[in-house]
Parts: C-alpha cells; structure tokens; sequence
C-alpha cells in the first residue's frame, strides 16, 4: 500500500504586499489589486510532506486546494517542489463558504484519497487567518491532530513525532496514524522549484484549463498521464448543497472596521545608544523580549 | 517576490535570436529525448518554454537568496579548518537552493542526470548569478569542468564522475603555478604513472587555485619526463575523497573573496588521466579556457549590471542642490553611457555564445551519427567565429566591466568610498575580470589573428549585408564607414612588416574590430525591438569618434617614437 501523505493547500491574495487599494469602501479584500498566491504556511506544511516522502521510500505527496479555476496554478507550484498529483475542489456551489462549509467540502475531497497516513496543512491562510480549518476537516474525518507544528523530528510507516511551537516553549508528541497535522510559519521553508520537476509538469492543466489553451498538447497528454490535474464538483464529492456556500456558513460577518494606523503611534528612533536604550527597556518592559 | 531574470528583459530577448531553433533542434538531437525523459522538451516551442521557466528559478534564488547573502558572504569569507575549505555560510545556503533546484549541470546531458541545456541559457544563468555574488558565481560557473570531462575523457570516468555534478559536486581547475601563471607551458607539477597503469601520482604544487578544495578537480601536470613546453603535459582528475592534498593557505583577496583561491600541495595524490597523454595543454585546456573566458565575459556582464543598478537607484535617491543628481548632465551621461555599454557587451556575449553553442551541438550530434560535408563546415565555421570572438569578448567585456563598476562608485560620491553601499564590493569584485582566464593583455594577443586573418572583417560584412529599417540607415552608413577605415588601419600597420608595430598597435585594432562588431549587433537588435535603438544611436555614434581618435594615432605613429616607450628595457 502506498504511502499517502495529503496536502491542503490555498491560493490567497497577498496581503503581505498590501497597496492603498487592497481593500474596497465596505472593507472587503479587493482580490484583484493583489497577486494570488501559495498561503506561506501551506509551503511550510509542503515541505514538512516532502521530507516525509524523503523518508519514506516509495510514499507520495498528493495536493488538494479548494477554489476557483485559476488555484490550479498553486497545485502546480506544488508539483515543481516535489508533489506527485493534484486535484481542485471547484464548483460555483462552494461560493461563500466559511471554515465549516469548507471544512465539509475537503472531507469529502480528502475521504476520496484513503487510505492515506498523513493529512497536513498549514496552520491558517494570510486572508481569513482563523487557523480552524485543519482542525474541523480532522473532527469530520475522526482524526487525530497535531497543530502548530514545527518540525518533524521522525515518521514512519505507523507513527509520526513531532514538535509543536507553542505559546511559552516547544512541546514533542507522538501520534499513530492516520493523522492530521496543521503547520506553522516557523517550521522550515519550502525547498525552492526544481528545474527538472518545472520541465515534467509545466503542462499539467485541469480540464476546464484544458479548453483554454491556445496550444493542442492532446498527444503530448496521452504519453504522459501525470499532467492530468483532477477537478472535483460537488456532485463528484456527492456532496449536500445546503451544507455548502453561503447556505452552508453560519458565519455571518457582522460589522467590518477599517483601521487606519496613525502617525502619533509611531516613534523614529535613531541608531544613537541612548536610542537604542530605550528600545530596548520598551521591548523588556512589555515582555516582547527577554 | 524580486527576480534578476524577469527584471531584466534584454535576456529573454536572447532567447527569441533566429539562430536559437537551429541551436535548440541539434542539441536536443531532434527532440528523440522525449520518450526517455519525462522532463525532456517536444519541440522548439516547449524548448524556449522551459530555459525561460528555469531562468527565472535561477532569477528567484538569485534575488531572494544569492544576492541578500553577498555582503555577509564578502565578510567572513571561506576558511581552512582540519585541511577542509569551508565556504561562508551564505555560500553554503547559496549552493544547498542550487543544487535543490537542479541548476547544477545543467548542459550536461540527460543520461547524466542534467538539463541537457543550450549554452545560451546556461551562460545567461551565469550572467544572473553574477550580477547577484560574483565570487559565488566561481564556484557555481566551475560546472564547466563537467562540460570538459564530457567532452573528452573516457565512457568509465565519464559514467563515474559526471552523475555527482547534478547531485551537487563542485570543481576546480587547477592549472596555475607558483612559476606558471600566463606562460602555462612552464607547469611543473609532476605525474606519474603506476604500475597499474590507471592510476597517475601527482607531485607538486598548485597556486592561485579557485576553489581549490572542490570535490573535483581537473588538474594539469608534466606526464613526460625530461620535457619543459606544453607537449609534455596532460590532464588528470583527482577526486577529493582521496585526501591526498594539503590546503596550504587561502589568498587573502582584494575582491571575490567568497571565493577560496587555494595554494594546494599535491602528495603522491592519485588521479586518472583525461583524454590522450600530452593532449593536456595543447587540447583540453585550450577549451576549458575558452568556456572559462566566455564565464568571465558573463560574469563582466552580470557585475556591470549590478554596478549600473546602484548607480541608478542611488543617482535617484541623493538629492543635491535641490534635486536628484540624476537630473545633472554630468551624472545622466554616466549613467546613459554605463546603459549602453552593458547592451552592447551582453548583445556580444549572447552572439559569442551561440558560435560556441552551434560548434558544441555538432560535437553532440557527432557522438550519435556521422555529420555530412556540409554541417562539417557549418561547425568549422562557427568554431572559428567562437575562437575568435571569445578573446574579442574577455577582453571588451571585463574592460568594460572595471569602467562602469568605476564610475558607479563616482556617481555614489563620497558615500560611494564607505563601505555602507554594495557599491564598494561590487567594485572591489569588478577588477579582476580583466586579470584572470588570460589578462586583457593576453586576449589582444589571441584576439588580433581575427584582425590579421580577416575573420571580424569579414563578420562586419555579414552584418553589413542585413536590412535595416530606413530610419537607421544613416547608423550603418557609419559602420560601413568605420569598417574602411579600420580596413586602412589594419592594412597601413601590416604595411610597414613589422611584427613589433603589430604587437605595440594590436590592442588599438582589436579595439576598433569590436567597437565596430558591437555597433552591427546593437543595430540587428535594434531591428527587432526598439528597446535598443538608442543605445545603438548613442553607442555607435561615440565609437565612430573613437575608432577615428585610434586610427589618427596609428596613422600619425612613427616607427623611430617606438624608442620613447623603450626608456626603461634595460
């Protein structure tokens, strides 16, 4: 039996590289003006899989993301760093979901791909950063989970130890499989693209995709099989609509503030010692250091 | 995130050069690869695809890992500890996301575990990683010994050593001598066969070595006894793992100093012989030095680049007398002028590089199947082009290099001495591409039998024969004009039989030949995308006045003021 490692993976706007008009007049993220991009701690929680696969002769790394058309591109991102296949959860119907709907939805995705011995995912996305995810599709798979994880100190075929960034120190625990696994943003970061896995998988398309192209690479699809991304509806996932999309998400948001950041919050500092200083009893003093 | 491939799009450019598909289709064998390798290209298209995916791998690291890493890098430097160089730890991380990657080897061919690339995009991977750490770039660029190992020595070395590149082996060359620098003729380091008669020993010392603890070194050694001049040297391979060398010292550097430059002892060291006894000079290291050459002519390239980046960013920044100091003439024009010489230096490095890559496609296609008549002349001719360009290139391009390096740090001011801005390293770094792989002294001595046997007159005419647009036919008129002029020059020195003049003047015509060559190639390019028309207007119009500033010297030089440069010859 193979062994499967399964990794969730967003595409999300980049809110790190926020312009003046990253977020429209109701408060609401404006998608366009950002780039979409591979949720960092995804990459992290990439990695980690990967280097289970090192671990693990024979095992693969399959990646799932749930969204539009275009987070094809992030399964391909995940195939030039060393996943063997992906699929894409997308359907009009998943529209709106918050973390419960969705959560629900990647069950279903995940459940398709048992048996599998590893679930990873990064420990929450840069746009909704509610970190719940992970652990609700685990609730609904009857897992059990390991969050805020940091470093994978062993795994195999059986069990899986790891070690957990927390709040006031690090914690090592031990867990059997199947197991899900959320990553956080101080674990290793993911291995860069490598040329030759750009070059095998480069052409993976989804179907939809497929109908876009301006190049027939139908022969060239036939020969290699591996450039076939899966697209899951929800029919295909047999899924109940009303625990989908909007109708599915009790999470109404309710009010939206925008803050804006004043200049009186700030303090320009100098390289000057007594600078220095005072930094540095201010960062003591409020326990951000020491 | 910031990228040194796709910031830049005179590179991809290169990529659309007519000559590419033709360069492309023979070195890929006419795509046979692709039913054994399932990263193999099916066509031209998909070909071009993947060295533009790759380059901008390589443009990521570059930016994000390679060049943040170059100051601390500069800083610490690399170190002996137990008789082992190791690299800063920036160098280290710098090479762990190369090899990661898959960028190391990559012309090498499949069956070997590379990315069976064209040089065109190697020599481009060379230019980025340069423009990011150009004393990282030595260690990444010395992957050319790969290419000499595939090209000469034999199936069971081959089968055993080049797999470990594209898993991450470095490589040295190690030619120089404490008595051997230009003159390699005089290399003593001694070999000797066992009575296995495989294995070699070598005994001696090696100097000025960069990277000398590479896992791989190619080392050229005296194989016959009783000889002094190049026939009786051959070239060897030692493998690191044998621990038979003493790293004597790291040369403590003015520039590149990421770079180990290692004196090695050799003790009873044992090696393999690469290709035929006595071929060592005279064959192989003639044309590792040539990818070498054409490594510092991209290496030149990538640090202009960087030096003209600072220039520019800073000329924005630093305001004086109430404005940006790129708003004053006498800065504008450095910096114009840095522009336009790096278009016309990368427009030479990308045509040397394909003759190398069209000559280096028929050797590969010649292990597979016999060429007829007609590609045995195509690849001569374009190993001549390559022969002759290359010097043509070291020499302009590493000159070129030092002067824009120069005049960054003068745009910088004051500022520019500290050691605060990148400027200062980039500078330090600049100075010895005009020294090492044969000093620009050295070039004009290989570079003027293009002048005498015609080979650059005649490329002038082949350019001359290309269309131009109507509105830049006032720009060829002047190249035509300037090649009759440089005609006369040649002819009027070759006139007086006087192999001294020849010499004395060598470095003023080969100067005039590329000016001119340049000139051609920033025109062709300025063809096909107006991005460069005027930095071909500017940069020919200022070679015209410098070709004629050669020509009236030579013309007005008199053998008997030869005496006045001879004062000090005791």
């Amino acid at each position: 039996m193979t062994f499967r490692i399964v990794v969730l993976a967003k595409q999300v706007p980049d809110t790190r590289n926020v312009g003046k008009d990253a977020m429209k007049a109701d408060g609401t993220v404006n998608r366009a003006a950002l780039p979409a991009i591979f949720n960092p701690e995804d990459l992290n929680a990439l990695e980690m899989a990967l280097r289970m696969k090192d671990s693990i002769p024979g095992a693969e790394v399959v990646v799932v993301s749930m969204g539009p058309g275009r987070a094809a591109e992030i399964i391909r991102e995940a195939m030039y760093r060393g996943a063997d296949r992906g699929f894409l959860v997308t359907d009009r119907k998943f529209a709106g979901s918050d973390t419960l709907a969705t959560s629900y939805a990647l069950s279903l995705a995940v459940k398709k791909l048992e048996p599998f011995h590893v679930l990873i995912a990064g420990r929450q996305a840069i746009d909704g950063d509610t970190a719940q995810v992970g652990p609700q599709t685990a609730e609904k798979l009857g897992l059990p989970q390991i969050t805020y994880a940091e470093e994978l100190v062993s795994i195999d075929t059986q069990k899986v130890i790891i070690r957990r960034r927390l709040e006031r120190g690090v914690e090592t625990v031990k867990a059997p499989l199947p197991v899900c696994i959320t990553v956080h943003g101080s674990a290793p970061s993911c291995r860069p693209r490598n040329a030759k896995l750009v070059m095998k998988y480069k052409h993976a398309r989804t179907t939809t995709e497929l109908q876009e192209e301006t190049r027939d690479y139908t022969e060239l699809r036939h020969e290699r099989p591996w450039l076939q991304i899966t697209e899951w509806s929800v029919e295909d996932l047999q899924a109940e609509t009303d625990k989908l999309g909007l109708a599915g998400s009790p999470t109404k948001v309710k009010k939206i503030d925008n803050v804006v950041l004043q200049h009186k919050e700030s303090k320009v500092l100098t390289a000057a010692d007594n600078d220095i200083d005072w930094l540095m009893k201010k960062l003591i003093s409020s326990h951000i250091i020491g | 995130m910031a990228n040194f491939y796709t910031d830049n799009p005179a590179l991809k450019f290169q990529l659309s050069h007519p000559l590419m598909e033709k360069i492309v289709k023979l070195r890929e064998l006419n795509y046979a690869d692709r039913e054994k390798y399932d990263y193999a290209p099916v066509d031209f298209e998909d070909a071009i695809d993947s060295y533009d995916k790759v380059l901008e791998i390589i443009g990521e690291i570059c930016a994000e890992i390679i060049a943040p890493n170059a100051d601390e890098v500069d800083k610490v430097g690399p170190k002996i500890v137990n008789n082992e160089v190791i690299y800063a730890r920036g160098t280290q991380e710098n090479l762990e996301a190369l090899r990661k990657a898959g960028l190391i080897g990559m012309s090498l061919p499949r069956q070997y575990g590379g990315l069976n690339f064209s040089m065109i995009p190697y020599v481009m991977a060379a230019e980025i990683v340069s423009r990011a750490d150009a004393g990282f770039a030595n260690i990444w660029g010395l992957q050319d010994c790969a290419e000499t190992i595939h090209e000469f020595a034999s199936d069971e070395i081959k089968n055993e050593f080049l797999p470990r590149f594209p898993k991450g082996a470095t490589a040295a060359m190690d030619l120089t001598e404490p008595d051997a620098g230009s003159d390699l003729q005089a290399v003593q380091l001694k070999a000797t066969p066992d009575p296995d008669g495989k294995t070699w020993r070598l005994n001696g010392v090696k100097r000025f070595i960069t990277n000398g603890d590479a896992d791989i070194s190619l080392v050229l050694a005296r194989s016959e006894e009783g000889t002094t001049d190049a026939r009786g040297l051959s070239l060897f391979l030692y493998d690191r793992t044998s621990k038979a060398v003493t790293i004597r010292r790291i040369e403590n550097k003015l520039g590149i100093k990421g770079s180990p430059t290692c004196e090695l002892v050799f003790n009873n060291a044992p090696a393999l012989l690469i290709g035929d006894r006595k071929m060592g000079l005279i064959k192989y290291v003639m044309s590792l030095m040539n990818s070498a050459r054409l490594g510092v002519g991209a290496q030149s390239v990538g640090i202009a680049e960087a030096a003209y980046r600072e220039a520019l960013k800073y000329a924005y920044e630093r305001e004086q007398f109430g404005k940006a100091i790129i708003n004053y003439p006498a800065v504008y024009e450095m910096i114009t002028w840095m522009k336009v010489r790096i278009d016309a230096m990368r427009a030479l490095l990308y045509e040397t590089t394909r003759f190398v890559d069209v000559y280096k496609a028929y050797n590969l296609v010649a292990e597979h199947r016999k060429l007829d008549t007609d590609e045995r002349n195509e690849q001569k001719n374009y190993q001549k082009l390559a022969d002759m360009y290359t010097p043509l290139l070291k020499l302009t391009a590493s000159e070129y290099c030092n002067q824009i390096a120069y005049d960054a740090l003068q745009v910088h001011g004051g500022t520019g001495f500290m050691k605060d801005f990148p400027i200062e390293r980039i500078y330090r770094d600049a100075r010895i591409t005009s020294i090492y792989e044969g000093t620009s002294q050295l070039q004009v001595v290989a570079a003027i039998r293009g002048v005498t046997t015609g080979v650059y007159l005649k490329a002038m005419h082949d350019y001359e024969a290309r269309p131009v647009m109507p509105e830049m036919e006032y720009l060829k008129t002047i190249l035509m004009d300037m090649t009759k002029e440089y005609e006369e020059a040649v002819r009027w020195v070759e006139a007086t039989n006087n192999a001294e003049l020849l010499d004395f003047h060598a470095r003023r015509l080969v100067e005039m030949a590329a000016n001119i060559i340049m000139g051609y190639l920033l025109l062709i390019d300025a063809q096909q995308n107006n991005e460069f028309t005027k930095s071909a207007e500017i940069f020919i119009t200022r070679a015209q006045a410098e070709n004629k500033q050669k020509w009236v010297f030579i013309r007005n030089f008199d053998l008997k003021q030869m005496g006045n440069y001879k004062v000090f010859i005791p």
